[in-house]
């Protein structure tokens, strides 16, 4: 069985309160502000299905703690694998290194009892047979193949990973979290006269297995073959400035890139995004209600506390287009004198937190999604779109369209080839002009700094007067 | 021998039978610093160490692989992970190509890839470098508004290989860099750039050059605008060729050919670029970053030809992706540290150079866009397909000369296209982190999306 200890570990606070109490007072021994033990115990396990071959099952077990000592506006770092008293008392000097002041010898710190929180899973990985596992990838490269004999390859992925850990800090704080994560990827090619074509379709949540089911996984798997189809056909995108529909679910994204990363606190206290200063105005068409929500259970960025033990919280973001507040992690909002907003996430116990999103989304509208499209004389209909990327310093930022059709008359017509679309965050949330009611949401990873998070996005069926289109048809 | 060695060829002695068991050991010491506004804002000290492990078996229906890997090296984690790893070949499908690398005869090239310097120069000589850095940005131009971050960053990384099928490799590696971010403004929109320097040790990097190269990018982009679409030639600087040449180069892999994922699938001995474009893969260059003596699962690296003069010769291949496709390894396995499975990957790209620099090129080019920075390749290239659609800034090219600067558009063609229609390569190598190294390019019939 996978990670058959886990169970077990879970029980456990990883490391003896007393032990972090002693690592605390360590930590600040040399006179620092704050500082802080992030003990993790993190299990995987992924496997591959390609070309209907089983490959590549892995199992991986990471374990150890990342210590931060915080000195005015310096930070210092530093991780072990060594989770014994001496191996984290030796990580707790290393990042006390840049308190050069010198203290009055070891703090005593008191943390308070554990606050734990339990994980949500049903079915947890390590009670999962891999047989059954491998019946599921099976069953959803059946149901790929079964779109038509244009699809030639077909690879399908699952991993799942428990994540225990518990963090302590010089303010008392002592909580513990236990996150179940489960992913199932589709990828097909379709091969046709015009060369070969991709279609992708994920399932992840903050759950077990109880989030796939027979009929999930066949219909991701069909999606995707289908999506690989219906671009063998595909003619090159448009270039240029069009009205683009974005259908429920594809598109939150846009609002990751196009504002969520320049609302987190790190580039709005370094002056670095276009939205510093802008609290309380008009940033947005008035359509445009953001939130980030970290407590919206199951969904891939769920987070019972973030990395630094608070609690995960629903913060609006942008109500109807005027910008109520940012994302604040533990060392920004103390620079404020205000507190977190439950953003600090990490990687792992080898990363700093940082401010970063959970599940950022637009809250629906009220128009119909289908006469979106009949009101659009001519555009461009995105289906679904692929990552995005921002620059939070000028606002520029772009997103990729990985099915997409073209807006004839009111009607979605052909097929279009993947390219990138463009445009500048505070221009384009002016653009939104209609809202739909279908709101749902897609799993993601959020890379920063290096950094790679699970986040959600959502949105409900919305249009953009006009964004650019970066396709090779000029 | 290495230590690390030594514990991957103990660990072979827990094998079982007709089982075969590779394993990977590595081991990291790594420091980064950040300033801002002349103080240390982070200073991270880490070592790590952790391994992977794979245990094959062989049938008449051919072999079978599970792997297991862990974030450290105490007995418990080296116990549980060969119980998983073996437990997890029962679940894979059988497979006669699938193979563990065999010594192929092929010698090791002798490289110096570590300098001690790394280890000896003292912390707070590091952190001074960050902070200058900094400082050089901040005070270089009146319009520097603003320095996001100034990094210093260095590394040693070792690794051994052994197998029970006679694999025995060692080797170490060290690096240096210092990055920085700049963001400019004279009254308008805020623009950015960034610098770098890379060597292998402290004393090689180059403050000044990364320093200016932050400020000259944002502040010649200030005043940009967004043009009207058109087609024209672009020329990507080394920076951005350079990713350009590393897609390329994953679709030479021999791993996406045998998955059939690969645009060159079936097209050895075609013209698939210009005759002025000559790609190789040489990790035995001790001038790229990237150069290594050994590939991910033990074998020589050494020098590969990809396209010759605009003719495909061949792909780079581990030992599975080659079985599979009725060759052998060219040494070029690579995995993604220790949780990554062995798959086939170009290390170390480079690019013949070309006769003209970068100024002669802009001069015959005449008029197109010259292109400094790219955004969301990611998610704008599709390496199946070939279709290729990326943000750019860069600056307008207006009489043979770098004209007015230009954001928030696309370059947008397919890999297929790009390659036919390279127009110039540049003499202007340049050695840069990562898998390729860069030089600048010109490439023809490029749509620029704008408004």
């Amino acid at each position: 069985m996978i990670g058959s200890c886990t169970l077990a570990c879970m029980k456990s606070t990883l490391v003896e309160h007393e032990v972090l109490q002693r690592t605390l007072g360590e930590a600040m021994a040399r006179g620092g502000d704050f500082a802080e033990v992030f003990v993790e115990d993190r299990t995987t396990s992924s496997a591959m299905l390609d070309q209907r071959r089983v490959e590549q099952l892995s199992s991986g077990r990471e374990r150890g703690a990342g210590i931060r000592v915080v000195v005015g506006d310096t930070t210092g770092f530093a991780h072990t694998a060594d989770l014994t008293e001496s191996g984290l008392v030796a990580a707790a000097r290393a990042a006390a290194a840049v308190a050069r002041a010198g203290g009055g010898g070891v703090r005593e710190i008191a943390l308070g009892p554990l606050l734990d929180n339990p994980s949500r899973a049903t079915i947890l990985p390590a009670d999962v047979d891999k047989a059954r596992k491998i019946e599921l990838m099976n069953h959803a490269d059946d149901a790929a193949r079964s779109e038509g004999s244009s699809i030639t390859q077909v690879q399908v992925a699952l991993g799942d990973s428990t994540r225990h850990f518990v963090v302590a800090n010089s303010d008392g704080l002592f909580a513990g979290d236990h996150q179940v994560r489960t992913r199932f990827n589709v990828s097909c090619i379709a091969k046709g006269d015009t060369g070969m074509q991709t279609g992708y379709r994920p399932i992840a949540g903050t759950r077990g297995f109880e989030l796939l089911s027979a009929d999930a996984v066949a219909e991701a798997a069909r999606g995707a073959a289908r999506q690989a189809i219906t671009k063998l056909d595909a003619r090159p995108a448009p270039s240029g400035d069009l009205p683009v529909v974005l259908a429920g679910g594809s598109g939150g994204i846009l609002f990751h890139e196009a504002c969520g990363h320049g609302l987190e606190a790190d580039a709005i206290l370094k002056q670095a995004s276009v939205y510093a200063g802008k609290v309380g105005q008009l940033v947005a068409s008035p359509l445009v209600t953001l939130v980030d929500d970290g407590t919206v259970e199951g969904e891939w960025g769920y987070l019972a506390i973030d990395d630094e033990g608070r609690p995960g919280a629903r913060n609006v973001l942008i109500e109807n287009g005027v910008l109520t507040d940012y994302m604040w992690d533990y060392l920004r909002s103390r620079k404020e004198g205000r507190v977190s907003s439950g953003n600090g996430r990490r990687q792992s116990y080898q990363h700093l937190p940082m401010v970063r999103m959970t599940n950022t989304y637009l809250l629906e509208g009220d128009s119909d999604a289908d006469e979106i499209v009949a009101q659009t004389p001519y555009g461009v209909y995105v289906a679904q779109l692929g990552g995005g990327q921002v620059n939070t310093a000028t606002g520029d930022f772009v997103f990729g369209m990985t099915a997409a059709f073209m807006i004839e008359d009111g009607k979605i017509t052909a097929p279009l080839r993947d390219c990138n679309l463009i445009g500048n965050g505070p221009d384009v949330l002016q653009r939104v002009d209609a809202v739909a009611s279908d709101f749902s949401m897609t799993p993601g990873t959020c890379g920063k700094n290096g950094q790679s998070v699970p986040v959600g996005t959502g949105q409900a069926t919305m249009r953009l007067t006009g964004v650019t289109i970066g396709g090779a048809a000029v | 021998m290495s230590q690390l060695l030594e514990r991957a060829e103990r660990m072979l002695e827990s094998a079982r039978g007709a089982e075969e068991i590779e394993v990977y050991v590595a081991s990291g010491v790594d420091t980064e610093v950040q300033a801002y506004q002349g103080e240390v804002e982070e200073l991270t000290t880490a070592t790590s160490n952790g391994f992977g492990v794979r245990i094959l078996n062989d049938s008449a229906g051919g072999a079978r692989v599970g792997t297991a890997w862990a974030g450290s090296l105490d007995d418990e984690a080296i116990v549980n992970a060969l119980r998983e790893a073996r437990d997890n070949a029962t679940f894979a499908t059988e497979d006669e190509f699938v193979a563990f690398a065999r010594p192929d005869g092929v010698a090791a090239v002798s490289l110096t890839l570590t300098d001690e310097a790394v280890v000896s120069t003292p912390l707070d000589q590091k952190i001074a470098m960050a902070i200058e850095l900094e400082r050089l940005v901040r005070s270089g131009d009146t319009r520097i508004r603003q320095v996001d971050s100034a990094n210093y960053s260095d590394y040693v990384a070792e690794a051994a290989i052994a197998s029970t099928t006679g694999i025995r490799a060692s080797y170490a590696r060290t690096g240096a860099y210092v990055s920085v971010e700049a963001i400019a403004n004279d009254g308008g929109d805020d623009q950015t750039g960034w610098g770098l320097s890379a060597g292998r040790a402290p004393h090689e990097l180059d403050i000044e050059k990364a320093a200016a190269d932050a400020i000259r990018r944002a502040t010649r982009m200030l005043g940009a605008v967004k043009p009207k679409s058109f087609k024209c030639t672009a020329v990507f600087d080394p920076r951005t060729a350079a990713t350009l040449f590393s897609i390329i180069g994953s679709a030479l892999s021999g791993e996406a050919v045998v998955r059939g994922r690969s645009i060159f699938a079936n097209r050895v001995g075609e013209m698939v670029a210009t005759p002025s474009f000559t790609l190789l893969d040489d990790p035995t260059d001790a001038r790229h970053f990237a150069a290594s003596v050994y590939d991910a699962e033990g074998l020589a690296c050494r020098r590969n030809v990809l396209i010759e003069r605009g003719e495909l010769k061949g792909f780079v291949y581990d030992t599975v992706s080659a079985r599979r496709a009725g060759t052998v390894s060219t040494g070029s396995a690579v995995r993604g540290g220790i949780a990554g499975s062995p798959s086939a990957g170009c290390r170390a790209l480079q690019l013949a150079p070309g006769e003209v620099d970068q100024a002669e090129i802009l001069r015959r080019v005449g008029n197109g866009v010259f292109v400094e920075s790219l955004i969301g390749v990611h998610s704008g290239v599709n390496p199946v397909s070939g279709d290729f659609s990326v943000g750019v800034t860069g600056l307008m090219i207006r009489d043979g000369q770098l004209a007015e600067p230009v954001r928030e558009i696309t370059v947008a063609s397919t890999l297929q296209r790009m390659l036919l229609d390279v127009v110039h390569v540049g003499s202007d190598l340049e050695w840069l982190p990562g898998p390729a190294a860069g030089q600048s390019v010109a490439i023809d019939n490029i749509a620029i999306s704008g408004t």
